[in-house]
């Protein structure tokens, strides 16, 4: 049967998401095979395959639900957390390393989707403005909890605690999170190879999901929140829906972050990092995934090629951002697109 | 009984009564317009009527059932289907996918298909493509139902509008001035339209106008508003000589 | 007479916020944007003042003076390079712009100065006042931060309701368009606010110093979100609500430090804020605005 249009017009969207993708990946084996890649761009490859997923993810709530969200970092930290407590309790159950990575990033991203359910229900009743400071200061809460939790394992199971005395376990038992100096001697079992399967399942996800009854159900309450009602959208369900989607897969890459270092704490999941995330989804253009993508690997690789010039490497960044902000938005870009569109006409009219 | 009984219908903003003590019925199959000068109240009791706005008293049921006090999207589901004086399209996506969310109740598929692309999911969106062009189609937009919304001209955009809100297979169609912007031209083409859409569909339709050549030509029965209350009631001709809607239009 | 010090504390630290968020809330209502820059404003004000009194030996009040000097021409100038040219911009393209001039004036500040804190001398100096047969204490820097709110407060409320300027601002912030149309010179207004904003910021900069003497290139930072947090509970774009959003904040502040946990102060303070916007989504003193359709 003949394909409709839509359909197809689709899977040019996915085709070059899945494309910039696997084509990375297999220059960056190359590369790693050859041995032509820094060992600190290397320590970089799982952070930058956990903010690509963070980066996809937000772009649900932000570029295609239209509310924006200033503490995408509070889910990953549930996620890190969430995800580290069940490999280590995990860590006898299932010996296979990437078996039990893939089990503690569901286990991840279904703790990120309870703290987005809690979350969402009452802030996405606020609008704008209102909306963004309220998933900060709900960024801010998670850090700060997160922050005072004492997580233990022993042979009873798991203990729970905010305050750390009177928190015993039994003979053998072992401390997970310690408050505020987080987790230390974490397993590292995320790999770049991790990293990649976990974005394309997101991609898939995402992709198919924005490309069906539910994501234009979504985009319709972007448009016009109105209008979607008066046709029978119900703005509640679909906003809830999008942002708790959203805060699930942040939760996987935030077990997938965690599983990369030896030690993590809550501090790491601030509101500075929710903020570089949003800034990797508005460079890579509102909506759209694969700009995401890029905007994500780029700006992560960015201050490591700006090393020669270490101190004002920052600064630079900072500079960059500014400009390019300037440059995409206020008519430069505009402007020279229709010169040169004019300078083409004007040759071809001669 | 009537398809649409509105009993009292009346509220407040504050100390104003936007809309008092107004009483309609509207049988299967009708088309009728509601009239007035601005800020008589017609958007508002639209506004009632969709769920945007709780009515303070007075009731209001489709076909005997209450639709006082429910969510726009459920009253939708009942029925009712509506357009914006104020055109309001989803800019951003495509012709198509505006009806294509209006056909969101219609056909349905499950969230775990939506996400997978599996099961009836193919042939669900290829069953929306077909409705979703053929009420294109009956507009003549579906040459242009690949572009985006915000591309389209402005009389387009005003049937886009009507487009979207009958692919909810709506049994109450309300217009909120359909031909507002429009010269003469498009104005009598929209007319045909409307005629032909509610003989195709079947679909009950209430509209606001202030095009009287419009509301003349289509319209079986008129009500006229006045400082939200109700000033007439009857056949386009016995309304529009009326002296009272007369001073009421046209002042002292 | 512990729970009195502690409430002294917090309209302190409260009043802090408050001028912060005068700054923040001016330029919400003008330029309708969330100029996250704000709170390293604060901070530059504060090194200014530091290194003038430090360095150059001048007195306290003259480089509080230069502090304000320093801060407004960098508002304004922030404003012209930065924000001017994105004035038809999304709003999100503008908040990450601010958030790139936040990153840039912090790595700024971090070349110039260093990483390391420096200790900042109050510019109040080291007095203060016994009550209660010396069981109370309020400090100077205390008593000075209050009064400085107050008046900054009264003088702003003046300065937008009684003089042409003011009234210009307030037109503006209603509808730029009509402004416009009425000969009211636009660009000027917005710099003007920016201006009053960042010379606000320069003294909450020195004031948050003089009570907390930790100077950092990021100190601005948490008190600006602070600050942003207590103009959205009063309501943003509303002078008195954010001087009572500020001040709130700063109680809660304090008084969950002391009764709660310091670790989970700055949760009790955000929970309190998601609380008021819940029940007002409006914030405290803010106006109401609904959708026509």
């Amino acid at each position: 049967m003949k394909q409709s249009r839509t359909l197809l017009a689709d899977k040019r969207d996915s085709v070059i998401s899945f494309g910039i993708v696997i084509i990375a990946f297999v220059l960056v084996q190359i590369l790693i095979l050859t041995g032509n890649i820094s060992s600190s761009l290397k320590g970089q490859l799982v952070p930058i395959c956990a903010y690509i997923i963070m980066a996809v993810s937000l772009n649900l709530t932000v570029g295609i639900l239209g509310e924006l969200s200033l503490g995408h970092a509070g889910f990953m930290s549930v996620g890190a957390f969430s995800g580290i407590v069940a490999t280590t309790s995990l860590a006898e159950a299932i010996p296979f390393a990437p078996l039990r990575l893939a089990v503690a990033m569901v286990i991840g991203g279904l703790c990120a989707a309870v703290a987005g359910v809690i979350v969402g229900v009452p802030v996405l009743r606020l609008k704008g403005d209102y909306l963004a400071i309220v998933t900060l200061a709900f960024g801010e809460i998670i850090k700060n909890i997160v922050g005072v939790l004492y997580v233990g394992v022993d042979g009873k199971g798991l203990h729970f605690g905010l305050i750390e005395q009177g928190f015993t376990l039994e003979e053998g038992g072992k401390m997970i999170i310690n408050g505020p100096m987080g987790v230390s001697g974490v397993t590292k079992i995320s790999t770049f190879t991790s990293g990649f399967v976990l974005i394309l399942v997101t991609l898939f996800i995402l992709l198919n999901l924005i490309h069906s009854r539910t994501g234009r159900a979504i985009m319709s309450v972007r448009d016009n929140q109105i209008a979607a009602e008066s046709i029978g959208i119900s703005v509640t369900r679909y906003k809830l829906l999008a942002f708790v989607i959203s805060a699930a897969f942040a939760g996987m890459a935030g077990t997938l972050y965690a599983m990369n270092f030896s030690t993590v704490t809550a501090a790491k999941f601030d509101f500075n990092t929710s903020i570089l995330i949003l800034v990797f989804v508005v460079l890579g253009g509102l909506g759209n995934i694969w700009g995401s993508i890029i905007a994500a690997a780029l700006l992560t690789v960015l201050p490591e090629l700006l090393r020669a010039v270490n101190d004002y490497r920052m600064l630079i960044y900072a500079i960059l951002l500014i400009v390019m902000m300037i440059f995409n938005n206020s008519g430069i870009k505009t402007r020279l697109l229709e010169k040169r569109a004019a300078r083409k006409a004007s040759k071809e009219g001669v | 009984m009537a398809m649409l009984e509105v009993t009292k219908l009346g509220i407040s903003f504050g100390g104003l009564r936007a809309v008092d003590d107004l009483s309609m019925s509207i049988e299967k199959g009708g088309l009728v317009g509601l009239i007035g000068p601005n800020g008589a109240g017609k958007t508002t009791a639209f506004n009632m009527l969709t769920g945007v706005y709780r009515p303070t008293d007075g009731g209001i049921r489709l076909d005997g059932e209450n639709l006082v006090g429910k969510k726009p999207h459920d009253i939708c589901k009942l029925g009712v289907a509506r357009t914006f004086q104020n055109i309001r399209l989803f800019p951003k996506l495509s012709v198509l996918d505006n009806v294509k969310v209006g056909l969101h109740n219609q056909v349905r598929y499950s969230l775990l298909e939506s996400m997978l692309h599996l099961g009836s999911y193919r042939a669900k969106e290829q069953e929306m493509d077909r409705k979703a062009l053929e009420i294109l189609k009956v507009f003549d937009l579906d040459h242009e139902a690949y572009g985006l919304a915000a591309n389209l001209p402005y009389g387009k955009q005003r049937k886009l509008e009507i487009a979207r809100a009958l692919a909810t297979e709506p049994k109450l169609l309300l217009l909120d001035e359909p031909a507002a912007g429009m010269n003469p031209n498009e104005t009598g083409e929209l007319m045909e339209t409307i005629g032909l859409v509610r003989e195709k569909y079947g679909v009950t339709i209430l509209l606001i106008e202030h095009d009287m050549k419009l509301v003349q030509g289509i319209c079986e029965y008129l009500y006229v508003l006045n400082f939200g209350r109700l000033l007439a009631q009857g056949s386009p001709k016995e309304v529009l000589n009326d002296p009272a809607v007369i001073k009421a239009y046209l002042g002292d | 007479m512990t729970f009195l010090s502690y409430l002294i504390n917090g309209i302190s630290l409260g009043s802090v916020y408050a001028i912060i968020a005068l700054g923040y809330t001016m330029v919400y209502g003008i330029a309708k944007m969330l100029n996250f820059a704000h709170g390293d404003v604060i901070m530059v004000g504060a090194y200014i003042s530091f290194c003038t009194t430090s360095y150059l030996g001048l007195s306290p009040l003259v480089s509080v003076l230069l502090a304000i000097v320093v801060c407004t021409v960098l508002g304004i100038g922030i404003e012209r390079l930065a924000y001017k040219p994105l004035r038809q911009a999304p709003a999100l393209a503008v908040l990450i712009t601010a958030i790139g001039v936040s990153y840039f004036l912090q790595n700024a500040a971090l070349l110039i100065w260093g990483s390391s804190s420096k200790t900042f001398s109050s510019v109040v100096g080291d007095w203060s006042v016994k009550l209660f047969d010396g069981q109370l204490t309020i400090t100077g820097v205390t008593i000075v931060t209050v009064l400085a709110c107050v008046i900054i407060m009264v003088a702003l409320t003046l300065f937008t309701t009684k003089t042409k300027m003011g009234t210009a601002m307030r037109a503006v912030s209603e509808d730029k368009g009509a402004a416009q149309l009425m000969g009211i010179s636009v660009n000027g207004t917005i710099s003007l606010t920016f201006a009053i904003g960042s010379g606000l910021a320069a003294i909450a900069g020195v004031l948050l110093c003089s009570a907390y003497p930790m100077l950092m290139p990021t100190t601005g930072s948490m008190p600006g979100i602070k600050a942003f947090t207590a103009a959205v509970f009063g309501g943003i774009g509303s002078i008195p609500g954010a001087m009572i959003g500020g001040i709130l904040l700063g109680i809660i502040e304090i008084f969950a430090k002391a009764y709660i946990s310091t670790q989970l102060s700055d949760a009790v303070v955000f929970a309190v804020l998601i609380v008021v916007l819940l029940v007002k989504p409006d914030g405290l003193l803010g106006k109401h605005k609904s959708e026509k359709v």
